[in-house]
């Protein structure tokens, strides 16, 4: 019986912790979406197998994306998927060459405005070549340089967003990047590149043991500003009800009144010990003088 | 960056809490006005003047200036007697006297006539003139004409004619002429009857003349003739019936009789009669008689009509020399002024057009030598006591300032190119020497004695008036403020100003004086023309440690032309004496010039000097700079604002130029980051950045709860607005809907946007002011009708962890730690905006030399006063009913618009017209700042945002302190006697009963 008891008092500490390791494990799955503020993002590591994705050809979203898609899109009015290419720059005089790509949703909103929602981002698998050339970079300590359109429909417009960062902040065990992409509308203001925690310096030489990337992608748009207070209201409130001025709180009466209060006390003290004294040294008045010399005459004497 | 010690935080929170308990303005008194600030009126560079008849007895000259300024000034000293200065988007394109009472002026492309009170300066009235746009426009002034009654004065703009009458400004009729493409170039007057004379061009070479009735407006009659060749617009009148007029290639001119039933003209070749003639040609608008004047790149040649076959050179002028107006003296003749440069004084000629061979006056006049060369001369006569003509001028020069000669010397003279001021940089006074030489001495003593001996004349009366002049002139030396020393608070620096001429100045903080000036000749007009632009001016040398012996210097960069592909140039001055030490032309542009922080062992400032081209190159060229250079490059950053491409792009450097790779001082850059803008949306309004030379005291701030808040201070940060299209024009022209302003926070180095935030229906223009860790920016909200300003603050929130006492004492923070731009920085934005009454000219926030008093903006005003605002009005976390510790931290209540407080305004009663530049001066007194506004009137002035806590006053009664200290000391001793007294009295008492 008490053992049983003994076991059943186990059980809650036990659930507790196993409760407690769920939630743990449930915390360390959403770890990576705490990390970013936004909810838009979703990031997808390359695929280990370099087969599906060969890298001179850009990348197609999986069928299974694409219905599922397409049976949004036909569910909505108006949207549809845009892809734009991400390249980069590895130093050494080769030029920009593409790196992964972008599919996004495109959504209209009834003012003719178009947003892009739902944004994907595949990596391309680095080549040999490629690798040679990021590790040139780790270690001469240079800058690795991607870029974007800047307009996600017309991507011809040549105009290019750049970003740069010091290759050596990338690597940890894998290739970690964080892309920002500032938005307005259907433009590419500005891309934010860098690595996903803090980059620290003076920057260490180090060789990822994993040659893939690990992407997170955030949009942004332009947060509205808070609207100016006014007051004009509560003005025009006021002085309409200028006959209701706040009262004061009702004192009490010993707050209102101490300051009389106190001296008529004291004085009132005074009179009655004095009238008291009165007789008092009548009756003993002679034999009190003595009394009080004494202890003065005593030091002298010394 | 070093972690705050707490007691700093603990002092930072006391501070808050005095301040606090401070009032809000500190204003000075009426009496206080002029101790320790200083205004000066300019008007600026002279383009025309006008003087006012003999017959008005007033002694003045009416002149419209390139700052468009119309003033009246004192001839005989040079003083404004009234002044208006106009807006630049009214430009005034001329001036002329009317019915000797009126000042008229044409503004706007000849579509705003206006008149003006000759004696006073108010203005009579105003009329709105339709004319065709873009034209360059004409005022005439129909003199004494018998048959008209009203003074009527002609407009001409492109196709249009009006006549007005100047008594009241009525129309009394337009015309517009038919011809197409006509460009009306000349008006002449017939002296004997009513009738007017206009020519005009159409198109490239059909020469046009019509008679008018000036009455009415009629065209009496109308003749056109087609001169081969082409003109090229610039016409004159030779004399009453001849016009000259230059021809396309600017090498012939064209004599042309228009008087006649039909036009006749002769066509001349210039170097027919004019020798060694080269460049290019200008007329010079001048004169009758039969007499022109002829400008060449190297000579001014007056020339003589002959008939119509052709001239002949009477006289000629080398450069730089300049040709006054025709004026008239008597019936039938006219006098007119050369001014020419004969060695280092300028000569100043007057004749008379009847005999040229003949000259009046040939005066000599001694100049100073950083004045340049002449520009313009305006001539006036006056009658002399013996009844004869004389002759003064009013001499333009190069520095924009103006002279007036008259009887062979300079009577006055205006430093008029003060009211263009380009670039401020300060410069510390020499400090004082303890040793003073023997010879020091021995002058000194005389001096000395000469000092006294005058005060002694003053005293008892006897001083002359020159003399009285040199006892102040004495006074104000030896005040304490005017002093040439470095004084222990830092008060008395040498502003150096760079002007739109080229020249600098050097101006006493103390009074305004001009200590020095230098019109630098790498940046004068060159012989063919190109007019070089003054762009910056740094701190080249500041010496300390090895070389304080040597005098500061300073850096002046420009560039040699007015596009900004020219190449640059460079001059080096002493900045005691003004003295150019070095001057060096670049063979590339100057795009963007980068002071950096470091220097070389010479303790010279490194600059890099970025060119259009991208590439960036190193001053100054020396192995050793390089050297110290190369160490840092890797960490060496810039960007740059396209404003035309509605792009911001960020480079870093690379070894060695693309085109030049001997060249070792140059760099190309790699650009690391850029953003676009998309043009259809978004433009750039404005770009800010922190100064390079602020100082932050605190890293963190306090707030009401014991809680620790870490400022995001990054040097790299810049503030950038930008508007919809739309909202780019002026106030009014957009809709709400259509208009919004776009405010980021950029990180320099790594191109992050901070953030980034939208004001929908506000619209610019934007004015900006970036500090510490936060952005004030100034615009107009479209919806409310009013001017706002927000503020937006940012703090750090990846320090925010570093509040445990314990971590800080075991060391396990990241408070040491280097800052790296690479990171992503985890930042916390507060923002707020206010209502502001007034629109905004020019944004500045106070500097101090240590950052610890709080701040206060400075803000150019519509009115063109400065306003100091304290910044805690400013601040984003004011709240309605703040809590009893908000209080205490000294949070103002929420309102929603920013206080003017009458008494803030640091100008007080003054205005500086014309308002472009407020700047804030660190002084040596944690305290105290030293402000300068320019515009076309300069004013400086001290200012204390916290009051001056750190020093006593000028009221303090010292007096009363030595008093009170010597009453103690008294008061100390008679008590110590009295006791000393008393003791004895009691010892003596006890023993005397035994």
């Amino acid at each position: 019986m008490a053992a049983r008891r003994r076991s059943l008092l186990m059980l809650p500490p036990l659930l507790l912790l196993l409760s407690h390791f769920l939630s743990l494990a449930a915390a360390f799955q959403s770890d990576e979406l705490l990390l970013h503020d936004d909810d838009e993002f979703e990031g997808t590591r390359a695929s280990s197998t370099p087969s599906l994705r060969p890298p001179s050809t850009p990348p197609v979203v999986s069928s299974r994306r694409r219905s599922a898609d397409a049976t949004q899109a036909a569910g909505a009015s108006e949207s549809n998927t845009v892809q734009f290419t991400l390249e980069h720059d590895l130093g050494a005089g080769l030029g920009f060459g593409p790196a992964g790509s972008f599919s996004a949703r495109l959504k209209s909103s009834a003012h003719g405005s178009q947003t892009l929602t739902k944004l994907r981002f595949t990596r391309n698998e680095l080549t040999e070549d490629e690798k040679n050339a990021f590790k040139k970079l780790l270690e001469e300590d240079s800058f690795y340089t991607i870029r974007l359109p800047s307009n996600v429909l017309d991507p011809t417009r040549n105009d290019y967003i750049y970003s740069s960062i010091k290759a050596r902040c990338i690597p940890r065990d894998s290739l970690d990047e964080h892309i920002v992409i500032h938005m307005d509308g259907v433009n590419i203001l500005a891309v934010n590149y860098g690595s996903v925690g803090g980059c620290q310096y003076p920057r260490p030489m180090e060789v990822p043991s994993k040659w893939t990337f690990n992407s997170y992608t955030i949009l942004k748009t332009a947060d509205q500003a808070p609207r100016t207070p006014s007051f004009v209201e509560q003005l025009i409130e006021t002085e309409s009800g200028l006959g209701e001025v706040m009262k004061p709180p009702e004192k009490s009466f010993w707050a209102k009144y101490w300051m009389y209060i106190i001296p008529l006390g004291l004085i009132v003290m005074n009179a009655v010990t004095a009238a008291a004294n009165i007789p008092e040294e009548q009756a003993g008045g002679q034999g009190q003088a003595p009394a009080q010399r004494a202890p003065i005459a005593a030091p002298r004497r010394r | 960056m070093a972690p705050p010690p707490r007691r700093l935080l603990l002092v930072l929170l006391g501070f808050l809490a005095a301040a606090s308990l401070a009032t809000l303005a500190a204003a000075v008194y009426e009496d206080q006005v002029g101790l320790a600030d200083w205004h000066q009126k300019y008007i600026g560079k002279v383009k025309q003047a006008v003087y006012h008849t003999q017959k008005s007895g007033r002694r003045r000259v009416v002149v419209l200036t390139e700052e468009n300024v119309i003033a009246s000034l004192d001839l005989r000293s040079g003083d404004i007697f009234w002044r208006h200065v106009i807006e630049k988007n009214n430009p005034i394109d001329q001036l002329s006297l009317s019915a000797g009472k009126y000042v008229v002026t044409l503004s706007s492309g000849g579509s705003i006539l206006r008149a003006w009170n000759l004696p006073d300066g108010q203005m009579i009235w105003e009329t709105n003139i339709h004319t065709s746009t873009s034209s360059k426009s004409l005022l005439h002034v129909l003199s004494n004409s018998k048959v008209v009654k009203d003074n009527l004065v002609l407009v001409l703009a492109g196709q249009w004619i009006y006549a007005v009458s100047s008594i009241d400004g009525v129309i009394s009729w337009g015309k517009e002429f038919t011809l197409d493409g006509l460009e009306i170039k000349q008006v002449v007057q017939s002296p004997d009857n009513d009738i007017v004379y206009v020519v005009g061009i159409a198109g490239s070479s059909k020469l046009a003349v019509y008679q008018l009735n000036a009455k009415t407006g009629e065209i009496v009659k109308d003749a056109q003739e087609s001169l081969p060749d082409g003109l090229c617009g610039e016409i004159l009148l030779g004399s009453s019936n001849v016009l000259v007029a230059l021809d396309e290639t600017r090498s012939a001119l064209f004599i042309v009789d228009f008087k006649g039933e039909s036009i006749s003209y002769n066509k001349v070749q210039i170097s027919e009669f004019v020798q060694d003639f080269s460049g290019t040609v200008k007329l010079l608008p001048l004169m009758s008689n039969g007499i022109i004047a002829l400008q060449s790149s190297s000579t001014v040649s007056l020339l003589k009509l002959k008939g119509m076959d052709g001239l002949e050179v009477i006289h000629s002028f080398d450069q730089p020399a300049s040709v006054s107006d025709a004026l008239t003296i008597t019936e039938k003749d006219e006098a007119f002024a050369v001014v020419q440069h004969v060695g280092s004084q300028i000569e100043f000629i007057v004749k008379v057009t009847s005999d040229l061979t003949n000259e009046i006056i040939r005066e000599k006049v001694d100049i100073d030598q950083h004045r340049g060369s002449v520009q313009k001369v305006f001539l006036n006569n006056y009658v002399r006591t013996d009844k004869s003509h004389g002759f003064r001028a009013l001499v333009v020069m190069e520095d924009h300032s103006i002279l007036l000669i008259q009887q062979g010397a300079v009577v006055w003279s205006r430093e008029d190119g003060l009211a263009s001021i380009v670039d401020v940089m300060t410069s510390e006074l020499p400090v004082e020497k303890d040793g003073v030489s023997v010879a020091d001495v021995e002058h000194n003593l005389f001096e000395w004695l000469k000092g006294h001996v005058l005060k002694l004349k003053g005293t008892l009366m006897l001083a002359s008036v020159d003399e009285l002049a040199a006892i102040q002139a004495l006074r104000v030396r030896s005040s304490e403020k005017n002093k040439m020393t470095r004084d222990h608070n830092g008060f008395r620096k040498l502003l150096i100003v760079l002007t739109k001429a080229g020249k600098v100045i050097a101006l006493h903080t103390g009074d305004g004086r001009i200590i020095w000036s230098n019109l630098l000749p790498s940046l004068r007009a060159s012989k063919s023309g190109e007019m070089p632009s003054a762009l910056r001016i740094y701190q080249w040398q500041v010496p300390h440690h090895r070389v304080i012996r040597e005098n500061p210097t300073i850096l002046v960069v420009g560039r040699s032309g007015a596009s900004s592909v020219a190449p640059g140039v460079l001059c080096i001055l002493d900045s005691y004496s003004g003295e150019e030490l070095n001057s060096q032309s670049f063979d590339h542009s100057v795009a963007q010039i980068i002071p950096l922080t470091l220097k070389d062992s010479s303790e010279q400032r490194l600059h890099l000097i970025v060119d259009s081209n991208s590439n960036a190159h190193l001053y100054p060229r020396s192995p050793d700079a390089l050297n110290s250079f190369i160490n840092e490059m890797s960490n060496q950053y810039f960007y740059s604002v396209d404003i035309q491409k509605n792009a911001i792009r960020g480079y870093s450097l690379q070894k060695s130029c693309d085109f030049n790779s001997d060249d070792t001082y140059c760099f190309s850059t790699k650009l690391l980051w850029s953003i676009i803008f998309p043009s259809d949306a978004e433009r750039i309004s404005v770009s800010e950045a922190r100064k390079m030379n602020e100082v932050v005291h605190t890293q963190a701030k306090i707030i009401a709860d014991q809680d620790v808040m870490y400022k995001y201070l990054s040097k790299n940060l810049i503030f950038v607005a930008t508007v919809s299209p739309k909202a780019a024009g002026e106030i009014g022209s957009a809709a709400p809907e259509e208009a919004s302003l776009m405010a980021y926070l950029i990180d320099a180095v790594s191109g992050r946007i901070l953030h980034r935030v939208t004001h929908h229906g506000a619209q610019g223009p934007v004015h900006a002011v970036v500090s510490e860790n936060w952005v004030v920016y100034h615009y107009f909200n479209l919806r409310a009708h009013r001017f706002e300003i927000a503020v937006i603050e940012i703090y750090d929130q990846s320090r925010a962890d570093n509040k445990d006492v314990l971590k800080l004492i075991l060391g396990k923070h990241n408070l040491s730690a280097p800052m790296t731009s690479y990171s992503r920085p985890e930042v916390m934005v507060k923002s707020q905006s206010y209502f502001f009454t007034h629109s905004v000219k020019a944004m500045a926030v106070t500097q101090t030399a240590k950052g610890i008093t709080s701040k206060q903006l400075l803000i150019g005003t519509t009115g063109d006063q400065v306003l100091a605002l304290d910044k805690r009005f400013l601040d984003p976390r004011r709240s309605l009913n703040p809590t009893q510790q908000e209080k205490e931290e000294g949070i103002i209540p929420l309102t929603d618009s920013l206080p003017i407080i009458p008494q803030s305004y640091v100008t007080h009663s003054l205005q500086v017209e014309a308002l472009r530049g407020i700047v804030s001066i660190p002084a040596k007194l944690e305290s105290t700042t030293l402000v300068f506004t320019y515009g076309v009137d300069l004013f400086y002035t001290r200012l204390a945002p916290s009051r001056t806590y750190d020093s006593l006053t000028d009221e303090f009664s010292y007096a009363l302190l030595l008093i009170t200290i010597v009453a103690l000391v008294a008061a100390l001793f008679v008590t110590w006697i009295w006791s000393e007294k008393k003791e004895l009295r009691d010892k003596w008492r006890h023993i005397a009963p035994q």
